[in-house]
């Protein structure tokens, strides 16, 4: 079949096999290597990107499913002069990663989380990260760097 | 830059012991950063799928893979028979096969592989291929392997001093036994190896591993070809934890041989469930114990058998279950102790390295008989547990002989109990269970004393290599791993800090053995320590060169000459700049780079009785819980933890932060939420998150409070100053289970003991609590105790 979305602002277009997913299409055809598979089953979150601006995890979406629409991936957050998204320079700034495989799933989500839910208090941030995993921080450092961008993205 | 009251541990210094940020950060947050699955695939490459046994032991009477080989997109298949030399990943010893040959011993042995055009092609052909079983009886669990005596290694017994009589003489005896769960390492990224043949029939590996050397040695043993033929690289993991220490072996090889079969570059990455299912884990313990003690709870001697799941080969056990004995004390004297422990063979995955070693399931055994003391007594298990801490000058020597010299959990106790204010909330809680109301309180504090070594005093050893250009820039090759630990930025602070530059200055490059050979794993928390060291001592090697250069060249005395802000001064006279002093050394012919070695000084163990010195030193800690539980559900909340602990003279405290943060978390999983099941014919039945529970975001404390001790210093010449960080923190999780225990226990009568496995998940908590509720019924105490053991 053939699919024809945008990925980080660019049209794309290709003849897929209709059981490809997302994440598959992401990585292999358009080596966009910054959206990790952490589990295969759409519960590690390591694979969060936005699709029509909302989180999703690109291991349980085909890619068929993104016909269409506007995907963004972690490739896609900086400015064309490089300059981080707030959430990504927090993130930077506030030590919230080690290993780094979660982060990019992690600052995809923690960015829908913040405009869902403006304000959010610590309590909120961590129920809504519920579905991204991470094995190496404790979470700690990650909570306060979500804080911190949304600080940042609200101040923009 | 940190964002965080993180304490000062050298105003002087520019790179190291400042809080700078992880290396890759910037490569992270952008999606940058290469892990193993990310590296540009070769044009012609090849995916390979492992084919597992759904058998925990058989024999295997008849295995057809011709269907497998004629299947669409198959390059090649491989089985025992096809391999060109060994069939052996053992680490220490041998006994783990890259194939099965003629007998399955657990369920998820690999039996062939398929190298095919994609990752699905390999998969399908992969299942077409027949396989007929004999089924035999296997051995699953402790309590078999212990009745049939079914041991991968030799019993080994620690004591010291009578325990016999002790246990006698003493004025309260206690015994009984618990049981500790295993923990999968869940690596968010899973073991992967892409092997690309090159010329001569050289192999190079890119491996997610924390052990490049013995990947390339097992490797070149599977291929039949020498070590030098064999280049192994890892510039990063997305996490390891001791899962990728021994594992990731038997990854390469499938991908190495297959590769060397077709002449083709062939990747292997698991997938979640194949991962867990295949690949070994924490071992789980059965402790059992007898303790003598006085009326004030100070223990006068101990027996303890601790017998652990080895699983089908040795692998890294015998290790492990050395540093449970040695564990087995923490941070408490015990005067009289025998530690025997059983290493059992079994029909499961064989169990392996997991961050604290065995150290954390040793410490759990004393840790349980301190409160059940404290239970038995009507005494704060708090107390208990003060009282019997090793002394600073007396009651100091550890069960194998070495001399607890550098004790600060006095100053450590003092300090968290008045930042945790312990003694009011020990009242609150005990006034808020006194209501009697469905929620419950649990409060604990727990120490941590972890020795700091390979209790393998060979493998302390480590190489550097560290290349200065004549234009000033610094490439820093070392034998440690990056997985998130942060190794990489600490030793590029120390090489920064000796030749006074920028860390910028210094590049960091991917670990490989063609660069520095024969290392040893980047485990037992010893990265930094042993790594750290050998860079060090590479650094300064170079800069007693270049010192001797400027005495000679300006005329100046040696010992005026120091690096500072990318500057060469002579006392304060700026004599020129870092890159001017490299492009003039090297006109004059100066070695401008350097191998650099590192051995830990002191340790010494005797293999047969375990005594000696096994440790260079130990790193402290210490944490309070406090729990709220359903005592209808057992679902519980930490409702608050308070952490002190101590990483000598941080060598980046951000980055120790996270260590402390993230082991303590990691703890807490183990002792909570993770619970591995098999079923009765030795299945795996959690091999995915969707049934094995790692903490998430919402379990964490909900006030969490942690602090880096201020004063830290290391008493010994640990590389400046700094003491190890990376398992450590992982046992402060101890606080959680016992303020659990501790809430289970406020609904029991006083003065009895109500028995609680680890993990304490909702459900064994229930149970608990049930169980202890029944004890205020009729039966007799000590009958109850035994339904509950039960």
């Amino acid at each position: 079949m053939n699919v024809s979305l945008t990925v980080n602002g660019k049209a794309v277009s290709a003849e897929v096999e209709p059981r490809t997913l997302l994440v598959e299409f992401l990585r292999d055809e358009l080596g966009l290597t910054g959206t990790h598979v952490g589990c295969d089953t759409g519960q590690c979150g390591a694979c969060t990107v936005h699709l029509d601006g909302r989180a999703v995890k690109a291991c349980s979406v085909l890619v068929g499913q993104a016909d269409g629409a506007e995907v963004l991936t972690i490739e896609g957050l900086a400015g064309e002069d490089g300059s981080l998204h707030p959430m990504q320079a927090a993130f930077h700034e506030q030590h919230g990663l080690q290993c780094g495989f979660c982060t990019p799933g992690m600052v995809m989500a923690a960015i829908d989380l913040v405009r869902s839910y403006p304000g959010a208090s610590d309590t909120t941030i961590r129920a809504q990260l519920e579905g991204n995993l991470c094995r190496c921080t404790g979470y700690e450092n990650i909570v306060r760097a979500v804080r911190t961008g949304a600080a940042n993205m609200e101040a923009q | 830059m940190s964002g965080r009251d993180l304490p000062s541990f050298d105003n002087d210094s520019r790179a190291v012991h400042q809080p700078l940020p992880h290396d890759s950060a910037h490569k992270h947050v952008t999606g940058e950063a290469v892990y193993t699955d990310d590296i540009p695939e070769p044009r012609n490459l090849l995916h390979a799928y492992v084919r597992l046994s759904d058998v925990a032991h058989a024999r295997i009477t008849r295995m057809d893979v011709s269907a497998s080989r004629r299947a669409p997109g198959v390059a090649a298949v491989m089985t025992a028979a096809d391999l060109p030399a060994s069939n052996d990943v053992g680490p220490v010893f041998a006994g783990d096969q890259v194939f099965a040959d003629d007998t399955i011993n657990y369920w998820g042995q690999a039996l062939f592989a398929v190298a095919a055009e994609s990752p699905d092609a390999a998969w399908e052909a992969a299942s077409l291929a027949e396989v007929d079983y004999q089924e035999l009886e296997p051995v699953l669990t402790i309590d078999q392997a212990l009745e049939t005596e079914s041991m991968v290694l030799a019993s080994r017994t620690l004591d010291r001093g009578d325990p016999d009589a002790a246990l006698t003489a003493a004025s309260h005896r206690l015994d009984g036994e618990f049981a500790i769960g295993g923990q999968d390492h869940f690596y968010l990224e899973g073991q992967v190896a892409m092997a690309v043949p090159q010329e001569d029939g050289d192999m190079l590996v890119y491996s997610s591993t924390q052990h490049p050397s013995e990947v390339q040695h097992l490797v070149a043993g599977v291929l039949g070809i020498a070590d030098h033929g064999v280049v192994v690289e890892t510039r990063r993991m997305g996490g390891g934890f001791g899962g990728k220490e021994t594992q990731p072996a038997h990854i390469a090889a499938v991908a190495a041989v297959l590769a060397q079969r077709t002449g083709r570059p062939v990747k292997l990455r698991l997938d979640r469930d194949d991962d867990m299912v295949m690949t070994g884990k924490r071992h789980d313990f059965k402790v059992r114990y007898d303790v003598g003690f006085d009326d004030d709870g100070r223990i006068q001697g101990v027996d303890f058998m601790l017998a652990s799941r080895c699983g089908i080969s040795a692998d890294l056990s015998g290790a492990v279950n050395d540093r449970a004995m040695y564990h087995a004390d923490n941070a408490y004297y015990l005067p009289n102790v025998r530690i025997v422990s059983h290493r059992c063979y079994t029909n499961t995955v064989s169990n392996t390295a997991f961050r604290g070693f065995g150290g954390p399931q040793g410490m759990m055994a004393i840790e349980y008989v301190m409160d059940e003391i404290a239970r038995h007594l009507g005494l704060d298990a708090h107390e208990v547990r003060r009282r019997n801490l090793y002394g600073t000058d007396d009651r100091n020597e550890t069960p194998y002989g070495q001399v607890v010299e550098d004790n600060i959990l006095p100053q450590l106790y003092d300090e968290l109990d008045a930042s945790s204010d312990y003694a009011a909330r020990r009242r609150a809680v005990d006034a808020f269970n006194r209501e009697g109301g469905t929620l419950r309180k649990g409060l604990a504090v727990t120490p941590v004393k972890f020795g700091i070594s390979f209790t393998t005093t060979h493998l302390n050893q480590a190489g550097a290599l560290v290349l200065v250009y004549t234009d000033g820039s610094i490439q820093l090759n070392h034998g440690g791993t990056e997985m998130g630990q942060g190794l990489y930025v600490k030793v590029a602070q120390i090489v920064a800090e000796e030749f006074g530059v920028d860390l910028e200055r210094v590049r960091i490059t991917a670990t490989t053995t063609g660069k520095v050979p024969n290392t040893s794993a980047t485990a037992a928390s010893s990265g930094s320590d042993l790594n750290g060291a050998a860079a060090q001592n590479a650094a300064r090697t170079i800069k007693a060169r270049l010192t001797r250069f400027v005495h000679e060249h300006w005329n100046v005395p040696e010992d005026s000459v120091h690096f500072r802000d990318g500057q060469v001064l002579a006392d304060d006279l700026t004599l020129c700049s870092f890159p001017e002093l490299c492009k003039q050394a090297h006109l004059a012919r100066i070695q401008l780079s350097e191998a650099g070695f590192y051995a830990t000084p002191k340790i010494h163990v005797d293999k047969d009785t375990l005594k000696g010195r096994p440790f260079y030193y130990f790193a402290y800690g210490i944490a309070c819980a406090e729990v709220l539980v359903d005592s209808l559900t057992g679902e519980y909340r930490v409702l608050r933890t308070d952490i002190l602990h101590d990483c000598g003279r941080s060598l980046n405290p951000a980055v120790d932060m996270g260590q402390v943060e993230g082991g303590f978390v990691q703890g807490m999983g183990w002792l909570t939420t993770e619970e591995l099941s098999w079923t009765d014919k030795g299945r795996l039945t959690t091999h995915a998150p969707s049934t094995y529970k790692i903490p998430a975001a919402s379990d964490m404390p909900v006030d969490f409070r942690v602090r880096l001790l201020e004063s830290g210093y290391n008493q010994e010449k640990a590389v400046r100053r700094s003491k190890a960080v990376g398992e450590p923190p992982l046992m402060l999780a101890m606080c959680v289970y016992h303020a659990l225990k501790d809430a289970v226990n406020s609904v029991a009568p006083p003065r009895t003991r109500v028995r609680l496995d680890a993990p304490a998940t909702p459900e064994r908590v229930l149970l608990a609590m049930e169980a202890a509720r029944r004890l205020h019924t009729g039966a007799a105490a000590a009958e109850a105790l035994e339904e509950v053991d039960e």
